[in-house]
C-alpha cells in the first residue's frame, strides 16, 4: 500500500530508454520509533483515573428554627467506634441496646436494607421512610465516614444527618471496647 | 511498517485526549473508595487537601489565582507584585501560611518540592487563614466568572474523622453547608 506503480509499463521493443524513477516508499521506522515514544512519555505522565466527586450536604446551622420533630420509631442511630466497628440502634437512646456491627458485606449494609424494610411495613402513610442519624466518634476515621455514606447511598436511604456525638454515646461505645 | 505507524499515531491521539496530567501533590493522600460514578468536576473548583495534621489549599484557573492572591493581600496588608502573583499563579496547591507566602513564592519549582510547608492555618476563630482563603476564592469567582465556587475536600483514609470535621467546620461557619468529597472508584 501508499507505493506508487513506478515499474513504467512493459519492455518496448526498441523503445525509448526511461529513466528510472525512485521508489515513493518512505521510510516510517524514524516516525513510529517518535510515535511510541510520545505514548511512552503520556503514559507516564498521565493519569487515566479521574477522581470521584461524593455530593455531601450539611444542615444549615444558621437556621436553627426549622428543627422537624422526628419520630423515634422510625430513627436509626449509627455510632461508628474505633477499629472500624458500628453500633447502630432504632429509635430513642437507651431503650433498645445498640447492636455490633462493622462494614463487611453482611454488616451495616444488611442493616440498614432490613431496618428500612421494617420500618416501611410498620409505618403508614407517604412518610414512612427511616432517617438516619450519622454520628461518627473522635476514634473513627475518615474512611469510615465515606463508607457510611456510600452504604446510605447503596441502600438508597435519602434521609441521613451527620450529628456530632454526645459524651454520654461515646460512654456507651467506651463499655463496649469500641472506642 | 505503515500499520504499526497507524497504531501507534491512534494509541498517542487516544491517550491525548483522555489522559488529564498529573499534578504533583506535595502531600501524599490516599483518598477513601466508594462507589459514585460522579467525576470531579474541572472548573470553578477548590480542593481542600487534608492529611497528617495539615491542610493545603489548591484552586483551578491561573486567573482566578492571581486574583485570588491579590485580595488576600489586601485582606493581610501584604503586598504581591504582579510579579509574585504570575509565579502564584501556576502553583496548584499550597499549604503555607501568609506570613511565609512572600518566601515560598520566590523559590522555584524544584525548592518548593523540598520545601517543609505547615499547612494552612486553622483555628477555632471564625476568620482564620483557610477561611479567608475559602471565602475570597468564593468571591473572587463570583465576580470573574458570575459562577459558584464548588469546594471539594480530598482527605486521606487512614486520618482520623476530627481532622475532617475541622474543615466541615470552617466551611459551616461561612454558611458553606454543600460540597464534595474526593474519592476513587472501588474496583470490583
Amino acid at each position: 500500500m501508499a507505493e506508487l506503480d513506478t515499474s513504467g509499463g512493459g519492455k518496448h521493443k526498441g523503445g525509448k530508454i526511461r529513466s528510472k524513477k525512485a521508489s515513493t516508499r518512505i521510510d516510517l521506522t524514524a516516525m513510529v520509533d517518535l510515535a511510541f515514544l510520545l505514548i511512552t512519555f503520556f503514559i507516564m505522565t498521565t493519569t487515566l483515573a479521574k477522581p470521584k466527586a461524593m455530593d455531601m450536604f450539611m444542615p444549615d446551622k444558621s437556621k436553627k428554627d426549622v428543627q422537624l420533630p422526628v419520630p423515634e420509631t422510625r430513627t436509626m442511630t449509627v455510632w461508628l467506634g474505633a477499629n472500624d466497628k458500628i453500633e447502630w440502634f432504632i429509635g430513642a437512646p437507651g431503650k433498645t441496646p445498640p447492636t455490633v456491627s462493622n462494614f463487611g458485606k453482611d454488616g451495616i449494609r444488611k442493616d440498614l436494607v432490613e431496618q428500612n424494610q421494617k420500618i416501611k411495613a410498620t409505618h403508614t402513610g407517604p412518610d414512612n421512610d427511616m432517617i438516619v442519624l450519622v454520628k461518627p466518634s473522635d476514634h473513627s476515621t475518615y474512611k469510615n465516614f465515606v463508607n457510611m455514606m456510600d452504604e446510605l447511598s447503596i441502600a438508597g436511604i435519602n434521609r441521613y444527618g451527620v450529628v456530632d456525638i454526645t459524651p454520654a454515646e461515646v460512654a456507651q461505645l467506651k463499655k463496649d471496647g469500641n472506642y | 511498517m505503515t500499520a504499526m505507524c497507524d497504531v501507534a499515531f491512534l494509541l498517542l491521539t487516544f491517550f491525548i485526549l483522555t489522559a488529564k496530567l498529573r499534578t504533583e501533590d506535595p502531600l501524599h493522600i490516599d483518598t477513601p473508595f466508594s462507589s459514585v460514578p460522579q467525576v470531579v468536576p474541572d472548573e470553578n473548583v477548590a480542593t481542600i487537601s487534608v492529611g497528617k495534621g495539615k491542610i493545603f489549599f489548591g484552586i483551578e484557573g491561573t486567573d482566578i489565582r492571581k486574583a485570588l492572591l491579590e485580595e488576600m493581600g489586601k485582606q493581610y496588608n501584604s503586598h504581591f507584585t504582579p510579579e509574585e502573583e504570575q509565579r502564584f499563579s501556576l502553583i496548584p496547591t499550597f499549604g503555607v501560611p501568609m506570613s511565609q507566602l512572600h518566601q515560598f513564592i520566590a523559590l522555584d519549582e524544584n525548592q518548593r518540592k523540598d520545601f517543609n510547608q505547615s499547612g494552612i492555618q486553622t483555628d477555632t476563630s471564625a476568620n482564620n487563614e483557610l477561611s479567608s482563603w475559602i471565602y475570597q476564592a468564593r468571591l473572587v469567582t463570583k465576580n470573574l466568572k458570575n459562577q459558584e465556587l464548588r469546594i471539594a475536600i480530598k482527605g486521606d483514609a487512614r486520618d482520623m474523622y476530627p481532622e475532617y470535621k475541622r474543615v466541615v467546620d470552617v466551611l459551616q461557619r461561612q454558611g458553606e453547608n454543600k460540597f464534595v468529597l474526593i474519592t476513587q472508584l472501588k474496583s470490583k
